[in-house]
């Protein structure tokens, strides 16, 4: 997909790979909506990539929320216009530091569900739609080597992840035919505040850098259409020249 | 007609009448059935406008209660908008109490972000506005979706909430009032349509309030609205054209929206955003539209006008009669009809 002057909408996007991807989007010329929930980072973010010439929009929402779905889709489509590419992206890790599944509070698991498969979902109701009535659009969601591995302690956050798989193998193949694409992306083990949060002993100097990763995700939009509907595929495939 | 009181659970299931002028007859059927009621080559156009929850409770600078009604984005920050007295959708719009007649530089204070300051008083009607925000952008839509419920009329049993009033196309917040003739058309019906060839596109057209409660200012809506034809649009309209398939518009805004763009251009369509005041009647010539799925709407409305440009009214209100008699009911959750 032609990443200049299309319309974007980046989840999870006021820290690493999120905000990564928001900026290095508005540098290619994409007109980006950016949805996190803490409003004052976001706004900042908002900010280095405005003051970069590129053009951000700030929503600052929880895509956990119900009653703020509508209201995420629609102001991303008010300021952005249509949506071409859906960056499912914010995830939570259930209990932080992690815990045994035999360990874990249901509820928490809930609220992982809710950010990581219903959000995306809603979203997906959202603004899928009108991507599929202009003939192009691409969906990215992010997911985890969690979702296949079996971790010890990534239990909730890796089923979360492993039904946000799926759901995108399906959604793919009933979106066959329209040209609009869905892929799901396992960006690999990141700097990131989410890792540090889920194993605070790694060592920051052994994982890839979000800008990095970010990288490699563009390059993945911009040739998507390699790739089945509904394919899962590791960023870390997507290293060629940009 | 009855009005159908609440949004029901399985649109496919929902009654479709099919009003076929040509042959001057009338058919029952259900929404599921409208692809094979289509043929290959046929074109549906829908409205991809989200509906904006536009009603806002708001107090004056007296404090006193009132309801504020968004119904256009005017752009530059300036909104048209209807102002209500004290109540809310619970009493008939004809019923309400009158606003106060407030004046240019009033604030109606909506919550403590959220302020719309009167710009413009209609001398002939003082409860239609032109207000502005101080927020914008990102943060007025936000706040708008925050404070706002949506619009609706007191034959519903409850209070909507925002999802009720989406079409399953729903994209751009242009709508103060659901454009509800796109409202059955679930995605699974969608593809069973284009596994006969028959294409589904879209137009934005900003659906503006079907109400005021003043019987002047109703008389004259709809008030001009803005639309948006995508190229692609242009194209599948060509292209049914070509192979003779004729082109179905969902709802009355899609016909507002195509024959209003056509109506600029000597009868072609043109890509873009424009702004119409066309008003479809008895009589009007049809550039671009062959067919219309609809609600049944009531004899006197300017939906029901519209649909006169497409059939006799002596057939509408037969076949219309038969549908009351046979329980379909009315308004925006209500059943279809499929004049073609």
């Amino acid at each position: 997909m032609e990443i200049r002057a299309i319309g974007a909408l980046v989840t999870g996007a006021s820290r690493g790979l999120g905000a990564a991807l928001a900026h290095q989007l508005a540098a290619q010329g994409a007109r980006v909506a950016l949805v996190a929930r803490g409003a004052d980072e976001l706004a900042r973010r908002v900010e280095d990539i405005r003051k970069d010439g590129g053009d951000a929009h700030a929503i600052a929402a929880d895509v956990g929320d119900k009653n703020a779905a509508h209201a995420i889709a629609a102001t991303a489509a008010a300021v952005v216009g249509p949506i071409s590419l859906l960056v499912n992206n914010a995830s939570s890790l259930g209990h932080v530091p992690l815990r045994m599944l035999l360990d874990t509070d249901c509820e928490a698991l809930e609220a992982a569900l809710e950010v990581n498969v219903v959000g995306p979902l809603r979203l997906t109701k959202l603004v899928v739609p009108s991507m599929v009535l202009r003939g192009e659009g691409l969906v990215v969601n992010v997911t985890s080597d969690a979702a296949v591995e079996a971790y010890p302690g990534w239990g909730a956050y890796g089923s979360t992840k492993a039904a946000l798989e799926q759901m995108g193998r399906v959604l793919g193949a009933e979106l066959e035919g329209t040209g609009v694409r869905v892929i799901t992306v396992d960006p690999g083990e990141m700097n990131t505040r989410m890792h540090a949060d889920a194993m605070p002993d790694a060592d920051p100097s052994s994982l890839l850098s979000p800008d990095v990763v970010a990288g490699r995700i563009l390059r993945l939009v911009r040739d998507a259409g390699a790739l089945h509907n509904g394919a899962r595929t590791l960023a870390s495939a997507w290293t060629g020249a940009p | 007609m009855m009005a159908a009181p609440w949004p029901r659970d399985e649109p496919l299931d929902e009654r479709l009448l099919l009003v076929e002028p040509r042959r001057g007859a009338w058919h029952d059927g259900r929404i599921r059935d409208l692809p094979s009621w289509l043929t290959p080559g046929d074109l549906v156009v829908v409205n991809d406008a989200a509906t904006l929850p536009a009603s806002f409770c708001a107090t004056d600078p007296h404090d006193l209660p009132l309801e504020l009604r968004l119904a256009a984005d005017l752009g530059h920050g300036k909104w048209r908008a209807v102002l209500f007295g004290k109540g809310d959708w619970h009493t008939r719009t004809e019923d309400r109490a009158p606003p106060p007649v407030l004046a240019p530089g009033d604030n109606l204070r909506i919550s403590s972000e959220l302020t719309a300051t009167i710009e413009e008083v209609n001398p002939n009607a003082p409860r239609m506005l032109v207000v502005s925000f101080a927020l914008e952008g990102a943060a007025l839509w936000l706040a708008l979706y925050r404070h706002g419920r949506p619009v609706q009329y007191s034959h519903l049993a409850g209070a909507l909430r925002v999802w009720h009033t989406q079409t399953p196309f729903a994209s751009r917040p242009w709508a103060v009032e659901m454009p509800s003739a796109g409202r059955p058309l679930a995605w699974g019906l969608v593809a069973n349509l284009r596994a006969r060839a028959i294409r589904v596109t879209a137009v934005t057209h900003a659906a503006g309030l079907s109400s005021t409660g003043d019987p002047a200012i109703d008389a004259a809506l709809p008030f001009p609205e803005r639309f948006d034809v995508p190229p692609g649009t242009v194209e599948a309209v060509a292209r049914a054209r070509a192979r003779r398939g004729r082109v179905v518009a969902v709802g009355t805004t899609v016909v507002r929206a195509l024959e209003g763009c056509a109506a600029m251009h000597d009868g072609e369509l043109v890509a873009g955003e424009a702004i119409t005041d066309l008003r479809v009647r008895p009589g009007f010539r049809p550039q671009i539209v062959d067919g219309v799925l609809s609600g049944l709407h009531e004899i006197g409305s300017s939906h029901r006008e519209l649909l006169q440009a497409f059939a006799p009214e002596a057939l509408l209100s037969r076949a219309f009669a038969h549908a009351e008699a046979s329980g379909y009911l009315g308004h925006e959750f209500g059943d279809m009809c499929l004049v073609l």
